[in-house]
């Protein structure tokens, strides 16, 4: 998995609530046995003025002038600001990679659905979770502001505007130390694998249905 | 100390605990389906790694399977699309070379949705821990489980370790009290409640169902309102033990046996919560006020009882809410103030792990009485939730009652509830669904999804409209 550090990155804004992970990447698209090359085909439905299908030479789609992904400003963006209950739905892991291979490190929303939250870090994506009113405040700078970037710094748990306010978000520890190290996270829990197979032991002695 | 069923769930399945709270969790079961699996697969070989349990593993191919013309070709060769073909071909080839307790594949007659092949087969036993790479194994949350979805990334996970990497989410209790009215099933209970607390009030938590109304479900009814838990944003919804759990699991095929039985028995009668367990949130809803429910919108939060109307955005002063609501009618081709019951449906979708099982057929079935679908339906699609439930519900005859009323009889699988195969709405075209997603786009791009119970379904087949069931 990739670090992540800091990280200075253009903002794009996407001011929808309740963003579901269908919408971020349309089924047709899950049929894929690879895990990267889904970031051409993030938010196909609403980038695209036609239907996607998996294959397709994305350059060369007509493209919806309205969506924000498609503004000239946006292009490049590493930051996505969201609003709230942002990946809802499927726990289909595509989601976080076509926004990882979209170039977006970083997730910003009021509220995130479980799962995805949980898939982000996985995949070297880091969602934040900030107060409905600093998220507002931020849609509103990125909107009034060509350029507009955050500052995103891990190990101090902050974002900060160019302006210069810093908010700080939660993180949990273990999260923290893996997405800083880049680490994999099988290869710490199998550091536990004595401890594992003395737990099954003994499961198996008081639940036997369990082995069957 | 008085538990909660979460708790006992919980703590039952700890490794280790670190100091931040992160613990180590040991999975029981494993499902395990075509979509979420290939790069779980192949980041598991390419890493060298073993899978720690295969008898956890239980797999079945149910996304991407087509519901038609099985005969046409052998094994696999009759799914038409390449993609999808080489999906289930690669789950073929995984299970093959890893092993698993149990792999149902394409054809098989035990083969379907995988959240009902898991409990048909009493693969899910009260008090495990299950997991599967889709969000609605919640659904064997009926049976007093700890279920739910996880990522490509956990499904790699659980096979190398068979633990997940976790921090206990908040308690939850939905309370509901009385006796369901005539016409509201399961499915209602669970639509009404994502009305009122909406599709993030279950965010953090996990949501233990219980009360006079949930007691009196059937076991299907309890899996349709914990697979919709997560619609409440909620990973995972649980029913505590009773008799109904115990008369359903005894004698399934991976059910225990003899004096076997009987000890587990005495285990799973522990998992309720105990008399003044603490929950962080209560809701409680009283069984009488729910009525049979439609969805107007593109969330499950977006829904009112089949005798309201479509709601209108100028009512709203939250800005956000109502540019939502805006979106949503635009969406859905909809007027505000439109009485539910008179929007007219072009199609109906009776299947998905929400209502598939035998019991959503009979209620569907029942509602026909000899009539037609309305002319001015294009298309009724029946899609049993496994093998196993199309041949009883063909043993009961409730196929040729379908047909009689032009409904199609299709082959087990998740069909139209995510358009993955060639089941799918046309852009414009509006559902009546039994699934339990009415996104954008879910059943088919531009398509418009209400959700609905399968004899609201089955009703609206017939009237070309929604109807009231409790006057049909
Ligand atoms: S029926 Fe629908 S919701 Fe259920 S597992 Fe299949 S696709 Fe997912």
């Amino acid at each position: 998995m990739k670090a992540f550090t800091q990280l200075n990155g253009l903002v794009c804004p996407l001011d929808r609530a309740n963003v579901d992970t269908d919408a971020i990447i349309p089924k047709q698209f899950l049929k894929s046995i690879k895990r990267s090359g889904f970031g051409p085909n993030l938010f196909d439905e609403w980038r695209y003025l036609d239907h996607g299908e998996p294959g397709q030479d994305c350059s060369q789609r007509p493209r919806n002038p309205d969506f924000v992904l498609n503004f000239p400003r946006y292009q490049g963006a590493q930051v996505l600001l969201a609003r709230e209950n942002f990946g809802c739905g499927s726990s289909r892991e595509h989601a976080p990679w076509a926004l990882e291979d979209y170039g977006f490190r970083v997730v910003i929303a009021p509220s995130f659905a479980d799962i995805f939250f949980n898939n982000c870090y996985k995949n070297g994506l880091l969602p934040i979770v900030l107060a409905a009113e600093a998220v507002d405040q931020l849609f509103r700078e990125c909107e009034a502001q060509d350029g507009y970037t955050l500052t995103v710094d891990l190990a101090q748990q902050t974002v900060t505007t160019p302006g210069g306010t810093s908010f700080a978000f939660d993180i949990t520890e273990h999260r923290k130390h893996c997405l800083l190290n880049g680490l994999d996270e099988i290869g710490l829990t199998l550091a536990h694998a004595e401890e594992i197979r003395r737990y099954e032991e003994v499961r198996r002695q008081q639940q036997p249905w369990l082995f069957a | 100390m008085a538990y909660t069923l979460y708790d006992k769930l919980w703590n039952s399945h700890v490794i280790r605990e670190e100091a931040d709270g992160t613990v180590l969790l040991y999975i029981d079961r494993h499902l395990v389906h075509e979509v979420t699996s290939p790069q779980a697969f192949e980041g598991l070989k390419l890493a060298g790694r073993q899978p720690w349990r295969i008898s956890s593993i239980v797999a079945t191919a149910d996304h991407n399977t087509p519901t038609t013309d099985w005969d046409k070709a052998e094994g696999t060769a009759a799914i038409d699309d390449p993609i999808s073909r080489q999906q289930v071909e690669t789950l073929d080839a995984n299970i093959r070379e890893v092993g698993a307790l149990a792999y149902f594949p394409f054809k098989n007659i035990n083969q379907g949705i995988v959240h009902v092949v898991g409990p048909e087969q009493g693969a899910t036993l009260p008090g495990m821990t299950v997991v599967c790479g889709d969000s609605h194994t919640s659904t064997h949350g009926a049976f007093a489980c700890l279920a739910h979805g996880i990522g490509t990334s956990e499904v790699e996970h659980v096979l190398a370790t068979q633990t997940l990497v976790a921090k206990k989410s908040k308690s939850m209790l939905v309370s509901v009290e009385g006796d369901l009215g005539a016409g509201v099933t399961a499915k209602d209970v669970a639509l009404a409640i994502i009305g009122k607390i909406g599709t993030a009030g279950g965010t953090g938590y996990a949501i233990e169902f219980a009360g006079s109304a949930i007691r009196s479900l059937s076991m299907e009814g309890r899996m349709t309102l914990c697979n919709m838990a997560i619609e409440a944003g909620a990973r995972a919804g649980m029913v505590a033990v009773d008799e109904k759990t115990i008369e359903y699991v005894k004698g399934r095929p991976f059910a225990p046996k003899a004096e076997v039985w009987d000890a587990a028995v005495a285990y799973w009668n522990t998992l309720h919560s105990d008399e003044g367990a603490q929950f962080d949130t209560v809701v409680e809803l009283p069984a009488a006020e729910i009525v049979p429910q439609v969805t107007w919108g593109t969330s499950p939060e977006m829904v009112i009882g089949v005798d309201g109307r479509v709601p209108d955005p100028a009512l709203e002063a939250d800005p956000v809410k109502k540019g939502s609501i805006e979106r949503a009618l635009n969406y859905m081709g909809l007027q505000a103030n439109t009485p539910i019951t008179e929007i007219a449906v072009d199609k109906v979708f009776i299947g998905s792990c929400t209502n598939s099982r035998i019991e959503d057929l009979r209620a569907a079935a029942a509602v026909i009485q000899g009539r037609q679908k309305s002319p001015s339906v294009k298309q009724v699609l029946v899609v049993p939730g496994s093998g196993n439930v199309k041949a009883q519900a063909e043993q009961e005859g409730l196929h040729h009652l379908f047909l009689a009323a032009g409904f199609e009889w299709r082959e087990p699988g998740c069909s139209m509830c995510l358009a993955m195969n060639a089941d799918r709405l046309e852009p414009g075209e509006r559902c009546a669904s039994t699934s339990n997603r009415n996104f954008e786009g879910r059943q088919g791009q531009g398509g418009r999804t209400h959700l609905v119970s399968p004899a609201m379904a089955a009703a609206a087949a017939i009237s070309g409209h929604f109807v009231d069931i409790r006057q049909f």
